[in-house]
């Protein structure tokens, strides 16, 4: 009886242990990976120039996708900005900026200075619209296909490595 | 018996109601502030939280109810966002094993006691 | 200078623990029936050095040595003094220290104080002790050294967070350090128990007044903790079920569950086994507490510093301190056969027992589940304050009503006893007039309630009783009077708790049901190393016509950069008015949180009654024993 009571205690315990063990390996920073494989939502947001609206089931069109959510205000953005104008390169790749929370003609002063990546530029005022795909800090990336299928979500300014990885999704 | 089940459902029904919390509030209150260390979107200031609050109050007024708006949260930024665990299949043990263990030690307890029945 | 105080004390402590360890282990199978005095020489000696080492460290502080790596990282010039010396154990190396000093203190005051003759449990005792004092010397000489020393010398801290800058937080982490890391000292001592087998009284009699001080400390500390969030984190809660705060509470439901199976063992009565696994647990659970905080595998609004590389030595120490206590008590435990009948105080004991187990169970797993369905599945789920409450409320109710009924049975009786009488009577009137005043819809809650009240009836009858025959075992009325005012006042302020949310101008008036709210003036100020922004308001009550003054902060802290939001308390004796208010960037409205937070200090007081018995019961015994 007692011996078995003894075994028990020990195999629970060494389970209890070898988890915590590996817990401390575990990816600290929220990412919201459970979204890559669905579909983002067809909703209408908000062109950046004039009052038009445009629908993401428009991206069907588009071989490829990558809607960047941005701001002026943004430090990580500007660092990551020559990597979006190194990937607006690519020709089956369409470019969408999302200008999240941002004052217009600080925005326009942004991408006159480092850059204009975007082939289409929408803005998010009050970020709500952002909600929608997830966004809850800025940087962030979606790659989607022509299905509207998320294949690859970037949280944080996108590096080599992220260029480097959607350049292969996208050339196959 | 028919005592017996208007008792069970009485209790029931009467489960969740306390607190006088209007709608909005008692959802901000189950939502995580996802880029704050351990506070609701209800006691955050921070810019996603102020984002939040205002879409969840959008869609109370699209009348939406609780269980829709949570949904749509945890669709778009998964589980983490809901401080009341749902009820799936990666949950059943969380809610299931407290209420097995205190079967288990009253079953114990029973044993221990029944030792002496004299 | 200090640095080398500190070092060289530290490793002399280290050497004299090793000539403990061989020392005592070699004793222990002598046949010397008598305690060396040399022990004496050298634990004193030994606890001189680590207060050396501490002293040290808090002098570095105080004189603002910036030569010193903790010092430079956690301190500043400009902070008050107070704050200096609190910032010794306000961060990882010197909390560790402060372990150290506990587990030390602990070490020589068992054996001074202890009135135990058995030589081997007392040796045992200290091997075990100093084994522990041991390891984490190593680690913090190792891995964590608080006299670490940095060249050139620069001539300003890093600054210590303004959050941790409260006289509540400062005191908090010292008192809950004498309540889970003097649990050790019961831990060394159950280990020893069974290894020299002394018998049920004596081992009752020798843990008791540690059990009783760690109690007290670990429950003072939690209130204070508590006190510190309601009046520092501005949301108007003082319990978040957050998993460093979880950490406390676990080792607390097993120093009560231990505290009362003492009673029961010091009787003779039996849960002899019991005992010893819950000593072991307490302290267990202590540990594993802090190493959920400190390995950074969990998400929490008290962040300490976290780093893997702690949480793996934490780790490693936890599974050799449980493997090798499982070896000791399946090798040494006696074999029990005790029966307990049914309507007995002791089966009452053995329930809350359960009790106690089962909450620890309930929030060990809350708190573990997302660590390990994150390990396990890599999906992320949250468990929040909405799971505690679900499934412990419930429970409060047999809990309640088992506190009640239980102390007026007799030991080792099987009388029963009387459901119906004076005291129900009166309880029902009570919680029917509570209800009437209340209006509270859910049966759950006035179940509650009522049970609360129960136990507070009864409780304070016992008290007339006992006075009446001079009897002095107030302790228990006392402490169970404490819990039951606690839980019936967290739920009469949980029901009336009221707030209100809005945005508003300088100037403008905002009027809810009772109340009108006028933001009269905006003040701006530069203090030493902060600046506010400083709203003044006016609060009347419609029905009431009381005015109230009440003046929230944001606050721009400069090292490190921090915006804090100080909340504005007017606290009364019935009832506290709790504001808080943020600026919504760019423009000049200011959102304002407006709270009415009803019994807040019935609420601690209950706890403080709580903590009471447990300190009366330490000095009743005291009294007995010299008689």
């Amino acid at each position: 009886m007692k011996q078995i009571n003894y075994i028990i205690v020990s195999i629970l315990f060494s389970a209890i242990f070898v988890i915590l063990y590996l817990s401390l390996g575990n990816e600290k920073i929220y990412d919201t990976e459970d979204l890559v494989g669905k579909k983002i939502p067809e909703v209408e947001i908000n062109l950046f120039e004039t009052s038009g609206v445009l629908n993401t089931k428009e991206f069907t069109n588009n071989e490829f996708t990558i809607l960047n959510f941005w701001a002026s205000w943004c430090a990580p953005c500007r660092k990551e900005h020559p990597n979006l104008v190194r990937l607006s390169k690519i020709t089956n790749l369409k470019m969408v900026g999302i200008n999240f929370k941002d004052d217009k003609s600080n925005a326009k002063n942004f991408l006159q200075e480092n850059g204009n990546p975007f082939d289409i530029l929408a803005k998010d005022k009050l970020g709500k619209k952002s909600v929608n795909f997830g966004i809850y800090g800025i940087p962030e990336t979606i790659l989607i296909d022509s299905e509207l299928k998320i294949l690859k979500k970037y949280i944080g300014p996108l590096n080599i490595k992220d260029i480097n990885e959607i350049r292969k999704i996208v050339k196959k | 018996m028919k005592k017996k089940i208007f008792l069970i459902l009485f209790f029931l029904i009467t489960f969740e109601s306390y607190g006088y919390e209007n709608l909005d509030n008692q959802i901000l209150k189950n939502l995580r502030c996802l880029v704050c260390q351990g506070q609701t979107v209800h006691d955050s200031n921070s810019e996603f939280a102020l984002t939040i609050k205002s879409v969840v109050k959008d869609k109370i007024s699209e009348g939406k109810n609780e269980k829709e708006i949570y949904d749509f949260l945890s669709e778009k930024y998964g589980d983490w966002i809901l401080l009341n665990p749902p009820l799936k299949k990666n949950s059943y043990l969380l809610w299931f094993l407290p209420y097995f263990i205190f079967v288990l030690g009253i079953i114990f307890l029973f044993f221990l006691l029944k030792k002496t029945k004299n | 200078m200090s640095n080398y105080f500190g070092n060289y004390s530290l490793c002399i402590a280290l050497i004299l623990s090793i000539y403990l360890i061989f020392k005592s282990y070699f004793d222990a199978n002598s046949e010397n029936k008598n305690l060396d005095k040399n022990y004496i020489l050298i634990t004193s000696i030994q606890t001189l050095m680590i207060l050396i080492s501490f002293v040290s460290l808090v002098t570095a502080f105080i004189i603002s040595d910036f030569s010193n790596v903790t010092v430079f990282n956690n301190s500043h010039t400009l902070k008050p003094l107070f704050y200096k010396i609190a910032g010794t154990w306000g961060n990882h190396e010197g909390s560790l220290l402060l372990w150290i000093n506990i587990l030390v203190l602990f070490s020589s005051l068992f054996l001074f104080i202890n009135k135990n003759n058995d030589k081997d449990f007392k040796i045992l005792t200290l091997l075990f002790q100093n084994i522990l004092i041991i390891i984490f010397l190593i680690f913090l000489l190792s891995n964590s050294n608080p006299f670490s020393k940095l060249f050139p010398i620069p001539l300003e801290g890093l600054g210590l967070n303004p959050i941790l800058q409260d006289p509540a937080l400062a005191i908090h982490p010292p008192l809950l350090y004498v309540g889970f890391v003097g649990s050790s000292i019961y831990f060394s001592a159950a280990l020893a128990a069974l290894i020299s087998k002394i018998d049920s009284k004596s081992l009752a009699i020798s843990i008791k007044p540690w059990v009783l001080i760690s109690w007290f400390f670990q429950t003072v500390g939690i209130l204070v903790g508590s006190i510190w969030a309601y009046y520092e984190l501005g949301w108007g809660g003082y319990w978040f079920w957050d998993p460093v705060e979880n950490s406390s509470l676990m080792p607390w439901f097993v120093m009560t569950a231990l505290l009362h199976s003492i009673l029961v063992l010091e009787r003779k009565i039996g849960l002899y086994s019991w005992v010893i696994i819950l000593s072991i647990l307490t302290f267990t659970m202590s540990v594993t507490g802090t190493f959920l905080v400190r390995s950074g595998i969990l998400n929490s609004v008290h962040t300490f510093a976290s780093d893997p590389s702690r949480g793996l030595f934490i780790l490693s120490f936890l599974i050799l301190m449980v493997f090798f206590s499982i070896y000791v008590f399946f090798k040494f435990a006696p074999f029990e056969n005790k029966k307990y009948s049914i309507f007995s105080k002791e089966t009452f004991i053995i329930a809350n027992n359960w009790f106690m187990i089962f909450f620890l169970g309930v929030v060990l797993i809350g708190t573990l589940y997302p660590v390990f369905l994150d390990t396990i599945t890599g999906s992320k789920i949250s468990v929040g304050p909405p799971y505690y409450n679900l499934i412990l409320a419930p429970f409060l109710i047999p809990l309640l009503f088992l506190m009640t009924s239980g102390p007026n049975y007799k030991w080792i009786s099987n009388e029963t006893k009387s459901f119906f009488n004076f005291v129900l009577v009166l309880s029902v009137i009570l919680f029917l007039i509570t209800f009437f005043i209340v209006k509270e819809s859910s049966f759950l809650l006035n179940l509650i309630l009522f049970f609360s009240i129960y136990l507070i009836t009864q409780t304070l009858f016992d008290f007339y009783e006992s006075f009446k025959k001079r009897n002095i075992n107030i302790s228990r009325i006392i402490s169970h009077l404490g819990f039951g005012l606690l839980i019936f006042f967290i739920y009469i302020n949980h029901i009336f708790s009221l707030e209100n949310n809005f945005n508003l101008k300088l100037g403008e008036v905002k009027k809810t049901n009772n109340y009108v709210i006028k933001f009269n003036n905006l003040e701006e100020q530069s203090i030493k190393n902060y600046k506010s922004v400083i709203g003044h308001f006016n609060i009347s009550n419609k029905k009431t016509l009381r005015s109230q003054e009440l003046k929230p902060e944001i606050r721009l802290y400069d090292k490190p950069v921090i915006i804090t939001y100080e909340a504005s308390i007017d606290s009364n004796l019935f009832s506290d008015t709790y504001l808080t208010m943020s600026n919504i960037s760019e423009t000049n409205v200011f959102n304002i949180k407006f709270q009415i937070k009803p019994f807040m200090n019935f609420i601690w007081f209950s706890v403080l009654l709580l903590s009471l018995g447990g300190i009366l019961n330490f000095f009743k015994r005291n009294k007995n024993e010299t008689n």
